[in-house]
This record gives C-alpha cells, structure tokens and sequence, in this order.
C-alpha cells in the first residue's frame, strides 16, 4: 500500500470503513496500481480478501506485493486470501466435466445470460468462518477488472447484476467491502463500458479516477487521480467531495503532489 | 444481456441510447439529482400534480393549481454521479408521509437499512417497502424472493394500494429500464394510474403521484424521451459552487410547458431547504485588484511610436492594396504618353554606339 495515497484517503489499515464499494478507474493510462495498492492495504488490515483477478498471473500481483510489504503466497497459504486466476482456471474451464459449476462457466456456454456462477463462487469464498472467532475482520472483494468480462462476451446489465449481487452480500450482509476496477476508454461507441462505468459510479462511494495528463506522456509525472467522495443515499448540505492530484510511479512507492507541482519542475 | 458469444462488447439487445449528459429541466417526481460527474434532476414538491391550494409549509413552494390530468403521475427526477438525487427523493417521501398520504416504495438499488435512514420512527412506519435488492432475480431461490421479478413487484405495488391520495417512489427507474424493455415499463406506469383510478372514488390525478429516479448518463435519448413523455413534470440536478439546483420543466394539459430554477439543499433530517437564487461566488466577474501588466515596458528597444509616426503608418497606402485612388488612377488615362525617360549623361569612357545592338534579330 501507498501511504500517501492513505493520507489523502484519510484512511490507515486500522481505520478501514466497512460495508462501501470502490471504483476504480482509468482513462489514458494504467490504474493497476491502485489494484495493488487496496490489495496490499486489505492484507494488512487483516481482512479476508477474495481476489477475482482476470488480468495478470498470480506471481505478478506476488511480485509487486512484496515490493509493498505482502506476501501474496503466505496469505493464501493460511486462508487469508482467495484467489481466482482468472489466466489459469479459464482454461480447467474446457477440461472439467461439464455438470461441474465453475465461477468461468460463462466461457463455455453459448447463451450465459449471467455471472451468477462467479457470484455463488465469491459468496462461497467469502464466508463467513463457522467456528465463531472471528479470525479476519471483514471480507472483500477486489475484481480486476471487469471490462474484461464485456470483453468475453458478457452484457453490461450482467455485469451489474453480479456486482449488484455481490453488494448485496458482501457490503451489506457481511458489512465487508469491494473494490473494482473498470477502464474507461473514452470512446463514446462504446455504449456497454460507458453503461457499466456509469452504473457503478452512481453506486460507489468512493471514485479514484486516475487519468493520463491532457498533454501527453511525461517522465517525471505519470498522471493524474481523481479522488471523489460519494454518499449515494444521505443528505449533505455540501455536494460530494472531489480532489485532484497528479502522480509518479517509482519503484517501491507512488507519489503525489498537487497540480503542477511535480518536484522536477519546482 | 449479452447479444451473443464471440462477438466482443456485443451490441445489447435492446436499443439503448447514449444518455444524453445535458440536464434538461424536467423533475421526475422521484427523481434524485445524480451524483454524476454532471447534475441530477430532483423531484421537489411543486412537480406533484396533485390538487393543493395550500403552501406547502416549510417548503414554501408555490401552491398548485387544480389539474385534471388524466394521468397523475409526476415525473422522473434525473440525477448524475456528482448530483446525487436519492436524498431528494427521500425529502418528497418525507413529505408525502407528513401529508397523511400512504407511500410506498420499490427499493432496487440500496437496501432497504439504508434507505430507511434518515426517516425517524414516525415516518418509517408509514412507508411500505418492496424490496428488490436483496435479490432481484431470484438466484439464492430461497422462496423470498418477490415473484415475478422486476415487472411482477411493480404489477403486485399496483394492486396493492388502497384507494386515497398515494405516493410511489421507484428507486430507481434507471434499474427498472435497464431490465426490463422500455415499453413495458412505460405501460406498467400507464397501468399503475389507471388501476389505482378504478379502484378510488376521485379522478387518477388526485390520487396517485408516481416519483421516479432516473440517472441520466445510463440511458439514451430515446427511453428517457418515452419516461419524459409520461411525467407531468421532470425535475434535473446539477449545482454549481456547492449548491445543487434543480431545473423543472413542468407540463400541464392545455397549457404551455413552464421552466424552472430552483436552488435548494437537503438537510440531515430531510427537509427541502429552497434558496432564492443562485450562491454569489458562482457569477464570475473580473479581479478589480489585478493590475494590467503592460509587455512593451522592460524592454532594451522601443516598440511604441511617436505621434507622428503613427500618422504617416497610418496614412501609408500598401503597395499592393487596391484602394479607390489607385481604382481612379487607373481608369483616368494619364496625363503624359511618355509615363518614363531616362535622363544619361556618358562619360569618357562610354562608347556610344548609336547602332541598335539588337538590329540583326528577327524581332
């Protein structure tokens, strides 16, 4: 995890909320590193995590993991964490006997109409321990990502669902959290992605929008985050809370700084 | 929703068009200002068509006029991520369930917790709740789940009301409408007004007030155009400066579509609080304090010109300028066939030749 990302979120491992979806997004740029971040920030706060990752293989998130202080192989040794490797188990898809449900199911079929597998898998990972102690302290979802998942042929309206479904059970019944990353292409065409970005961002209540800067590729600063808070249901008397910040990506750590302020042109 | 394997981003089945982001007016009586990275339409009180002569309290909106709209829902109350709608919505619930009148609410996007608070005991015993988000299509198939799906609980909200003034808030219709096709959401509305008419003494438009969330950017022109052909009145969010506002276009029969601004806020308790207009820093105006640095002052050369030179710039005709003189000379013949001649005076060394050095050419 980034501790300066936690300084703007004003939030620290001890003090994570509970029960709230998070968007993650990214326009012109790469946003992985804000999956890497909330999941190394989960691990150590001790909670469950289940991981739907979709993008990359296990040793990669392995190796930025240790880079920020986790170890990914331990965590899944001792149940702390869930992984689904969306790169390997796509392929046991093809060799498993057909009658077996399996969370990828949606590749095999003709007509999958919805990720309801996937969602039997997340709720089943995310359970709650039965012998009584409470052993971690809240469960979460991180998906990377699900623009894959219209890219393999699911409608947009399916994709809510299953994020629908997952809110349902892991934020409100399990008072657990989520974390998604969605890309955002910019291409007004593409009426699924936007309908999908959309949704979820009217449901989140927090947005990290990281985009790359209007003029182009800089060495010294890698983009831009939007950071947005959301209360999708209470009153404020101010409107939502939203700031900006551009960033470097180093090897071990990001920083941020405000607009225009980038240490190489001070 | 998936149009077909193999195919990627697959266009969906239904036509969906883009939304389109612009905040129109148009208050959906339910409508939540959308919390969009663009304004959200709220539904205030004034977008009810219902037959009211008083002032509306603490609200202090305008009075309504008498309708005999046939039709007595309201509109849709379009929202945006950044403006959200949903506290609005509340605050019109808050005040029909304060008005006596029997609320009942299709909760889809956020659990019923959740939706509830906020509301004190008084209220929340008034509200009924249909709760959609638990599990909308059936997949733990516990048996609690409403039947029918989406369409069958907002058929059963219908048949459920008892005669009197009523109030049904859809939160939200853009979970509705990505669900189920367009015209049959149209028709479930229709049918709403209609069976709660029949079942009432008085005409529909006294009787039931539909209020409708919509988010804007998730929806096309086309199915926000079909839900805004139904409203009586559409109420759009945005804000500016921290101030949300709401843009209310509102229809009545035989009577010119009338528009709005209105600047308000939501209190914690969900109370409507109505500004008069819109927040002072919003209008822009030039800094007086700033002084007007001139570029020409510092510099190791002179840039500005002298009376005197300005006038013969000013005076000078470019060369390749066709101005009226130089029309005029043109057109009047000169005074002289001769326009040249060459004055030459040789000396010692010249050697003039007065044979004409050309004179072998065949010219």
């Amino acid at each position: 995890m980034f501790p300066e990302l936690n300084n703007l979120l004003n939030t620290t491992p001890d003090r994570a909320e509970q029960g709230k979806l998070t968007l993650l997004c990214d326009a012109n740029t790469d946003g992985s590193f804000l999956v890497h971040h909330f999941l190394s920030f989960y691990l150590k706060a001790n909670c469950k995590v289940c991981f739907v990752a979709l993008i990359q293989s296990f040793s990669h998130y392995n190796i930025v993991g240790q880079k920020l202080g986790v170890s990914l192989t331990v965590a899944r040794e001792c149940g702390q964490l869930v992984f689904l490797e969306g790169l390997k188990s796509s392929v046991d898809v093809f060799f498993r006997a057909q009658a077996e449900p399996h969370p990828l199911q949606f590749l095999r079929e003709a007509n999958a109409e919805n990720l309801q597998p996937l969602y039997e898998f997340v709720r089943e990972a995310l359970k709650p321990v039965d012998d009584g102690e409470a052993a971690w302290r809240c469960p979460v979802l991180l998906v990377d990502d699900l623009s894959v998942l219209l890219s393999l042929g699911m409608g947009a309206v399916a994709v809510l669902d299953f994020i629908h479904y997952c809110r349902a059970t892991v934020c409100w019944e399990r008072k657990g959290n989520i974390v998604a990353l969605v890309h955002d292409s910019g291409d007004t065409e593409d009426e699924e992605n936007n309908i999908l970005l959309n949704g979820l961002s009217h449901q989140s209540h927090l947005i990290l929008r990281a985009e790359g800067l209007a003029t182009g590729f800089c060495r010294d600063v890698h983009g831009q985050l939007r950071i947005l808070w959301r209360t999708p249901s209470q009153p404020t008397t101010q409107r939502d809370w939203s700031l900006t910040y551009q960033y470097k990506i180093q090897d071990k750590s990001v920083s941020f700084f405000a607009k225009g302020m980038s240490p190489a042109v001070l | 929703m998936g149009a077909g394997r193999g195919k990627p981003r697959a266009l969906p089945t239904r036509p969906q068009y883009r939304a389109s982001a612009e905040g129109g007016s148009g208050a959906d009586p339910g409508g939540e200002a959308g919390p969009a990275w663009s304004g959200v339409g709220g539904a205030g009180d004034v977008s009810r068509p219902r037959v009211s002569g008083r002032r509306t309290g603490s609200c202090g909106l305008l009075p309504l006029p008498p309708t005999t709209a046939p039709n007595g829902s309201s509109g849709p109350s379009r929202d945006s991520v950044e403006w959200e709608g949903r506290s609005l919505l509340k605050a019109l619930i808050k005040k029909a369930a304060l008005g006596g009148e029997q609320v009942h609410i299709l909760g889809c996007e956020v659990s019923e917790e959740e939706f509830r608070a906020g509301f004190d005991s008084s209220i929340n015993s008034r509200l009924v709740y249909y709760d959609l988000f638990r599990d909308p299509l059936n997949w733990a198939q516990t048996g609690e789940a409403l039947p029918g799906g989406p369409l069958g609980a907002l058929q059963a909200m219908c048949e459920r009301t008892d005669p009197g003034p009523v109030t049904v808030a859809l939160d939200s219709l853009s979970w509705l409408l990505l669900r189920l096709p367009c015209a049959a959401l149209c028709q479930a509305l229709c049918a709403m007004s209609r069976q709660h008419a029949c079942r009432g003494g008085g005409p529909a438009a006294e009787q039931l007030c539909v209020l409708g969330l919509l988010h804007r950017e998730l929806h096309g022109p086309g199915p926000m155009g079909a839900l805004s052909s139904l409203a009586q009145a559409e109420v759009t969010l945005s804000g500016t400066a921290g101030q949300a506002s709401a843009h209310m276009l509102r229809r009545r029969p035989r009577q010119r579509p009338t528009l709005e601004t209105l600047w308000f806020s939501v209190l914690p308790d969900l109370s409507l609080d109505l500004q008069g207009g819109p927040p002072l820093e919003s209008q822009p105006h030039p800094d007086p304090h700033t002084p007007q640095v001139d570029p020409a002052s510092h510099l190791t050369f002179n840039l500005h010109l002298s009376k005197r030179e300005r006038e013969a710039k000013d005076s000078l005709t470019l060369p390749f300028q066709f101005s009226s003189e130089k029309q005029q000379a043109l057109l009047r013949p000169g005074p002289s066939p001769a326009t040249s001649r060459i004055f030459y005076e040789p000396d010692a060394f010249d050697d003039l030749d007065p044979e004409d050095p050309d004179g072998d050419l065949d010219v």
